[in-house]
């Protein structure tokens, strides 16, 4: 095991308790009444979570590619399945982003949720626990056992607390995600009966035949597709988005999206690198149209949640196209815009939901003119869209530029299609912009209109301006961040390259062949 | 001499910033916020004189504040060009910060705060732009500028107001995403690095192996990227912009944002490309006749506008190509000839817009036509008007000869005289717009239903905020024809003779 992993040396198991912290706070939420009580309680959990979860930073250690700070326990040995927890430069960024932006979500929920709060405290908080066991699993087993406890609390978080369609949506959800888990199970199984092992690090070193890498990778690939989410996957996003409460839009924005890019980075690479060579013109044609699709679509959107959800789309094809053009530059910006986008998009989902407070609306039409009214909400407004159209100087603008700087050195085509995207963006929220604060008012629109219309308070400048620190963090010094992710990503393209070379045999791919070839000729993907 | 690396060139682009945010903090007291913004002017431009000895003696600043990636930083540098559009830039800003008083208390403009604050962010942009080192620092901010530029442009918010505003960020921000993005993600992919290569504009940044083609789509995207330059045909938002009040036309789009655009043009051309590379695969000469036709044709759209704005707005685009088609013929004196014009066309267009301004407070007139006799009622607005309006045409002694003498001396040391027509033609179509704009104003007919406004109008307080300001311009633009020789040596520090 010392060949894959670092035990942890920290004074308490660190994994285990930023898992366990929150599971047990959301049992022991059952036993509390009164709202304010939940509420502190809630907010307590998270932040100590958070707090203990902040030594995965400082104690990381950026020499290595192991994981670290990890744990192993035997659990049901005749099947070979342990308690594996490790994290390492891919996954730490994700889990620390996780931890941070709980407390936010209990706090943009303070005042939003009117009922049913012991069940809303205790359900963010089995989010949380399920979260973050995602990220730090290197067993498949308790990976899908974490993957599948989301899907409950989140579906609960669109059914119970949501809009007014919040049936459709949170059944779409979980029908897409469900579809998604199936393939996932199964090629975890398949990997098991050929390897006999669920521990990750031994799954990616083992070296499988071609035809199977094509088997397990698109099994992976359509699980985790669905949940970043790609075209044509990704019609369950904005339904749930704009049903969702706040708080479940902040987690389905911020943490849940970013998954999908984990699993990518986790499975489908490091596990069938031959496949993954094969099928990148599919996965980088499939980004742009996301890139585009999303941006375009976001454009024509009168309803403030829908519109930012479908700015995800566009942002999250900008990960996958990172991801898929399988270098360091490309990786890295994948992974920085997987953080960038769960702080922008999240602090925008909070946006939304203080303005849906004193309104009772999303439609952009009701929501205008605010920019008299509500000064300090315009400007965080402000910093967040520009960060969202990666503003230079805003952390969105370092993702973004890797991931174009990756494109551009490889293929042109693709870089310039990305960049359609980019110029998207600017329109799309720019002209959120332009409504929200001014629309075509003279600026006296709202006058006297003081009772429902006032500015934020301290808990709501608070909250977003935790996220505003990183957004310009990020944005002018993202050294710190890079460096993370610096050791693990090169050793990812090391087991990418060792593994390319498995010939392709068989006929049966003769038709992803010709495809492959003719997407190849268009984008020049020589 | 050396290159000192320090802290203090991070001020000058921080002071406009920091009098922004106290221009916000005293938005209750008028007369306090209006003396932070005069003073952040004083002050940016004493910052700017500071660093100049050490410049004139040959030497240059640098310091970096942050690195994003190897090769991409905030990173600021300073020299000849750039301390010129800076100086230029902040002290006219000094000019303006009067003005504007004049100016929106004549009018009682609403959202005065809003404007001083973003006044001041725009004109912080441009000195950080000026100091930039490389281009992605160049890029944030000229893309700050560009932002908030927007509140002013569409600060009237009617009908008019959020069209042009419209139309503004619609071409700067369509520009620069489109075209500077991937022109920056190019030159680091076939360079490695987007800083400049300052001290010297012969070699540039790019290796001798880069590929032709990739480099000429580098180029066009670069100086079609830089919309605020107003090439033909990215000039469309320039006369959109003067839906906004005359002191953000006058300081910010004849001489901040514009200027910008051909800074960042120029500095591109010499310290991305480099005049080797230009040279090479015929790029220089490729721009002068995109500017040429820029020239022309502006001057020839500005000949039909009879508003007085728009017409200043055409002959602004015209006159930005002048500098352009300098740096483009690439040889020292066309490169001084263009350079030179930063600072004489700021001068002259200022006064200009800040008459047309003044006319506005005082008479409420903007058609050229309405003008009549205007000039007996306003003698001092209307004689830097025609002062100006020489400089513009090119007559010594005032300061825009200094630039056609470099032009055309450029033009023949390159043996090209369709340049040297274009020069001579576009002057002769320079009078033919000002012109008559002066001899209207003296010796017009008033309008026959137009009661005649009657004395002199120049003579109350919130008039002579304005008027003091213009004449000095209009004076400044004389002497700087007649003593050419301090900015001839600032830019021969950089323009290797």
């Amino acid at each position: 095991m010392e060949q894959y992993l670092i035990y942890n040396s920290l004074s308490y198991p660190i994994l285990t308790v930023i898992v366990a912290v929150p599971l047990v706070g959301s049992l022991i939420t059952l036993f509390i009444r009164g709202d304010r009580y939940l509420k502190i309680w809630g907010l307590m959990v998270t932040l100590i979570t958070a707090v203990l979860s902040l030594p995965l930073y400082s104690n990381f250690d950026l020499t290595t590619a192991k994981y670290q700070f990890a744990e192993f326990r035997d659990w049901i040995p005749f099947v070979n399945i342990d308690y594996v927890l490790g994290v390492d430069g891919i996954s730490v960024l994700l889990v620390l982003l996780t931890t941070l932006v709980m407390p936010l979500c209990i706090l943009c929920s303070w005042s939003y949720i009117k009922e049913r709060f012991k069940e809303f405290i205790c359900v963010l908080l089995l989010m949380e626990a399920a979260m973050v066991g995602v990220f730090v699993s290197l067993n498949t087993v308790l990976f899908f056992i974490f993957w599948e406890a989301m899907l409950v609390p989140m579906y609960l978080l669109i059914a119970v607390w949501g809009g007014a369609r919040k049936d459709y949506a949170s059944i779409k959800f979980f029908l897409y995600t469900l579809i998604g888990s199936i393939f996932l199970f199964v090629a975890i199984i398949a990997m098991y009966v050929t390897t006999g092992t669920f521990f990750i690090p031994k799954l990616m070193a083992h070296q499988y035949s071609f035809s199977y890498q094509m088997w397990i990778f698109w099994a992976f690939t359509l699980a985790f597709a669905i949940k970043v989410p790609m075209w044509p996957f990704h019609t369950w996003l904005p339904a749930a988005h704009v049903e969702a409460p706040t708080a479940g839009s902040v987690i389905l924005a911020s943490i849940l999206l970013k998954m999908g890019g984990y699993g990518f980075l986790r499975f489908c690479l490091p596990m069938a690198p031959a496949a993954t060579f094969y099928c990148m013109p599919y996965l980088i044609t499939i980004s742009i149209i996301s890139i585009i699709f999303g941006g375009y679509l976001a454009l024509g959107q009168n309803d403030v949640k829908r519109l930012i959800a479908y700015s995800s789309v566009s942002h999250m094809g900008f990960v996958t196209l990172g991801i898929f053009l399988l270098n360091d530059i490309g990786i890295k910006g994948a992974i920085l815009q997987m953080v960038n986008h769960g702080i922008t998009t999240g602090a925008l989902f909070i946006l939304v939901g203080i303005i849906y407070e004193r309104t009772h609306s999303r439609e952009i039409s009701d929501n205008s003119a605010l920019g008299m009214m509500m000064p300090v909400y315009v400007t965080f407004l402000v910093i967040f869209s520009l960060s969202s159209l990666a503003f230079p100087g805003t952390n969105s603008f370092v993702g973004e530029f890797l991931v174009l700087l990756a494109s551009f050195s490889k293929y042109k085509i693709v870089g310039g299609l990305a960049v359609i995207g980019a110029i998207l963006a600017a329109a799309y929220m720019l002209r959120l912009v332009q409504k929200m604060v001014w629309a075509d008012s003279d600026g006296h629109m709202h006058h006297g209109d003081k009772s429902h219309l006032f500015d934020l308070n301290f808990r709501e400048t608070a909250t977003l301006a935790f996220l505003t620190v990183f957004v310009f963090w990020i944005g002018l010094n993202p050294e710190p961040f890079l460096k993370v992710m610096d050791t693990s990503t090169t050793h990812l393209l090391e087991q990418l390259e060792s593994g390319r070379h498995v010939v392709p045999t068989g006929k049966h791919h003769a038709l992803l062949n010709g495809v492959g070839e003719s997407i190849k000729h268009v984008l020049a993907l020589k | 001499m050396e290159t000192i690396i320090t802290s203090k060139i991070v001020l000058t682009p921080l002071i406009p910033m920091v009098t922004a945010l106290l221009i916000m903090a005293s938005k209750n007291k008028p007369n306090l916020r209006e003396s932070w913004s005069v003073c952040g002017a004083l002050l940016t431009f004493l910052s700017v004189v500071y660093l100049l000895p050490h410049l004139l003696a040959g030497g240059s600043y640098k310091y970096t504040l942050f690195t994003l990636y190897p090769g991409v930083s905030i990173k600021f540098h300073l020299d000849g060009l750039g301390i010129l559009f800076a100086g230029t830039s902040s002290f006219l800003w000094i000019m303006a910060g009067f003005y504007c008083v004049g100016y929106m208390r004549g009018l009682s403009e609403h959202a005065q705060t809003r404007f001083y604050f973003c006044y001041a962010v725009a004109v912080g942009g441009a000195m950080g732009a000026a100091f930039s080192a490389n281009l992605f620092t160049l890029y944030l901010f000229y893309e700050i500028v560009s932002i908030f530029t927007y509140p002013l442009v569409a600060h009237h918010q009617d009908e008019e107001g959020y069209f042009g505003g419209r139309k503004y960020i619609v071409y700067l921000m369509f520009a620069s995403k489109a075209f500077l993005l991937p022109a920056m993600v190019l030159v680091y992919v076939q360079c490695g690095t987007l800083d400049f290569a300052i001290g010297n504009v012969v070699p540039g940044i790019f290796p001798h192996n880069a590929a032709p083609l990739l480099v000429k789509i580098t180029y066009l995207l670069c100086i079609f990227g830089f919309a605020k330059a107003a090439l033909i045909p990215m000039h469309g938002w320039l006369p959109a912009a003067m839906v906004a009040p005359t002191p953000v036309s006058a300081l910010l789009h004849a001489v901040v944002v514009v200027k910008v655009g051909v800074f960042s043009v120029a500095r591109v051309m010499l310290s991305v490309f480099g005049i080797d590379i230009l040279n090479k695969l015929g790029l220089g000469i490729f721009t002068a006749y995109l500017a040429s036709f820029t020239i022309i044709v502006a001057s020839m759209i500005a000949l039909t506008q009879n508003n007085l704005k728009m017409r200043l707005a055409y002959s602004t685009v015209s006159q930005l190509s002048y500098i352009i088609l300098g740096v483009a013929m690439l040889t020292p004196n066309s490169i001084t000839g263009g350079i030179i014009h930063i600072t004489n066309h700021a001068f002259a267009k200022i006064t200009l817009f800040f008459c047309a301004g003044a006319i506005f407070v005082a008479t409420h007139k903007k058609n050229v036509s309405d003008m009549g006799g205007i000039g007996w009622n306003m003698p001092f607005t209307m004689i830097a008007f025609g002062l100006a309006s020489l400089s513009m045409i090119g007559v010594p002694p005032v300061s825009g000869f200094v630039t056609k003498w470099f032009l055309a001396l450029g033009t023949l040391d390159i043996h090209n005289t369709i340049l040297l027509t274009v020069i001579l033609v576009s002057s002769l179509l320079n009078a033919g717009y000002f012109v008559p704009v002066v001899y209207t104003s003296f010796f017009g007919k008033p309008n026959p239903g137009d009661n005649p406004s009657s004395g002199f109008l120049e003579g109350s307080p919130l008039i002579m905020f304005m008027v003091i300001p213009l004449f000095f311009c209009a004076v400044a633009s004389v002497l700087f024809g007649i003593f050419p020789d301090f900015f001839l040596k600032i830019i021969n520090l950089m323009v290797v003779r």
